[in-house]
């Protein structure tokens, strides 16, 4: 019996079709010795805390690539709207994309309502997204920021579980910065001891954890007032080099070794003058 | 997915590990749970509160994967809302558990959580239903999560028909320490929740006010 098959368009969300071709051609590429491009991922450390004011997240700034360095400089603290932002840790693409795309969704929920935005809503709307794509978009966030109710701290993981908490790390240096944390961490403690605390943790990840490094951002949310501080703490200046192997404009070169041979010309025999070579 | 070869938490789903309990008495019902959130062998939340409101006089308490368990509680809660809007009254317990139940089974193949559904009605009382696997089934009592394996032969041996609100509290705790005590994947602190028709309390008990047994 003659079957038509009719071209559907996807209907969204992820498409697997190319996996077997990959998986195959992951395999032809391990025969000859070369491995596929992995995604970039950010390593990372980033933290946050609640202070007496209102909210400070941290971000290491170091983006890997497997094992080189593919950014020294990123920025993870992404923007979700006046009064609140998020830092991301996990697959750079995917804490990239989902924070924008809740950023444009809480613009128009809260141009909707006519209100300023809570950190609850783009809690409820991140966790309801990445728990749809059960754990396939591999961010794991650190949200924060200061609403009508006060401010708010929230650490949301790739499968879509959220903890609501006064103090939280995330990322491959999360254990370094959460000891820090675990120490030092006092409520209502004012701004500039929570920065310093919040700097703190970031270069423990920073210093104990390869995947994080460089320098160290902070931003500081508090009512009605955000200070984005890229980069506060340059904690892995490139050093100067004390010498040079170039040499100044202007000078002579000269060289001690003869290099050009010189063959001895008989004029004996025609062959003998397709020998004289000149080597410079 | 998600990479194997860095940190374990960002490929591990996190889980709550989890000792839950619930049991009823005569005028209400007392919820516990401990406190601990994992990722692989690391501890995500030390402090997080398992015992999740689905109504002024209902909870429920969440164990298994963290993200499945919250949205199916969120979800509930929800759905539970309109309900007792639409019939003008609280919703029974029996609404609640048969709301998860009905999520539980229809997704039984995709989600791994365990809820336990307790509160208090006017129609029969204090209840606990367990909805394990899509089931819904009625008990005097009911524990559940990775610590209640070491504490069946505790229960079973100690609960007596006809305790009261004290008893039961105590009851409870002693269940959560001893659980704490000997699962890896519980601990922290203990909440207990206490449900009848007057009030809904809740309580934090700090690890150092645990009871202590016999090795502590």
């Amino acid at each position: 019996m003659a079957t038509l098959t009719v071209n559907r368009a996807a209907l969204g969300g992820f498409s697997f079709e190319n996996c077997k071709r990959n998986a195959l051609l992951e395999g032809e590429a391990n025969k000859v010795g070369c491995s596929l491009p992995s995604a970039r991922k950010t390593g990372t450390t980033i933290c946050g805390v609640v202070f007496k004011d209102g909210v400070i997240l941290g971000a290491d700034t170091r983006a890997t690539e497997g094992m080189v360095v593919a950014d020294k400089n990123c920025s993870k603290i992404h923007y979700i709207s006046p009064n609140i932002y998020c830092c991301g840790a996990g697959t750079a693409a995917d804490t990239e994309m989902t924070t924008q795309i809740i950023s444009s969704n809480l613009e128009l929920h809260s141009l909707s309502t006519g209100r300023l935005p809570r950190v609850a809503t783009a809690n409820r709307m991140l966790k309801q997204m990445l728990f749809r794509y059960q754990g396939y978009i591999g961010a794991a966030l650190v949200l924060g920021g200061v609403d009508c109710n006060g401010p708010h701290l929230y650490s949301i993981y790739p499968h879509g579980s959220t903890d609501k908490l006064p103090y939280v790390t995330m990322g491959s240096g999360s254990l370094a910065a959460m000891a820090v944390f675990e120490d030092r961490y006092k409520p209502d403690m004012e701004e500039e001891a929570a920065k310093q605390l919040v700097r703190d943790a970031i270069a423990a990840g920073i210093f104990n954890d390869l995947g994080s490094g460089s320098n160290i951002d902070l931003c500081v949310i508090t009512k009605g007032k955000v200070d984005y501080l890229r980069p506060h703490d340059e904690a892995n200046k490139k050093g100067v080099r004390t010498g040079d192997y170039k040499y100044k404009r202007g000078t002579t070169g000269y060289s001690l070794l003869i290099t050009h041979r010189r063959h001895d010309v008989f004029i004996s025999s025609m062959e003998m003058m397709s020998e004289v070579t000149c080597v410079l | 997915m998600l990479d194997g070869t860095g940190p374990e938490w960002l490929s591990e789903e996190v889980k709550t590990g989890t000792t839950i309990i619930a049991i009823e008495y005569n005028g209400g019902v007392v919820l516990g749970s401990d406190s601990r959130v994992s990722a692989g062998a690391s501890v995500v939340n030390r402090v997080m509160n398992k015992l999740s409101p689905l109504h002024d006089k209902i909870y429920c308490a969440l164990s298994g994967s963290a993200a499945d368990a919250q949205t199916i509680a969120e979800m509930v809660n929800y759905q539970l809302d309109v309900h007792s809007m639409e019939i003008g009254e609280d919703p029974q317990v029996r609404s609640a558990a048969t709301l998860v139940k009905n999520i539980s089974y229809k997704y039984k193949e995709e989600l791994s959580a365990h809820l336990i559904v307790a509160g208090w009605d006017r129609r029969d009382g204090g209840q606990v239903f367990a909805t394990l696997k899509g089931l819904i089934t009625r008990q005097p009592f009911a524990v559940g999560g990775s610590g209640s394996s070491y504490v069946y032969g505790f229960v079973d041996a100690e609960y007596r028909r006809g305790m009261n609100k004290e008893d039961c509290q105590q009851f409870v705790v002693n269940t959560l320490s001893l659980a704490m005590s000997r699962d890896g994947s519980s601990g922290g602190v203990a909440y207990i929740v206490t449900i009848d028709e007057h009030s809904t309390e809740e309580k934090v008990i700090l690890g150092n006010d645990l009871p202590t047994f016999f090795d502590q």
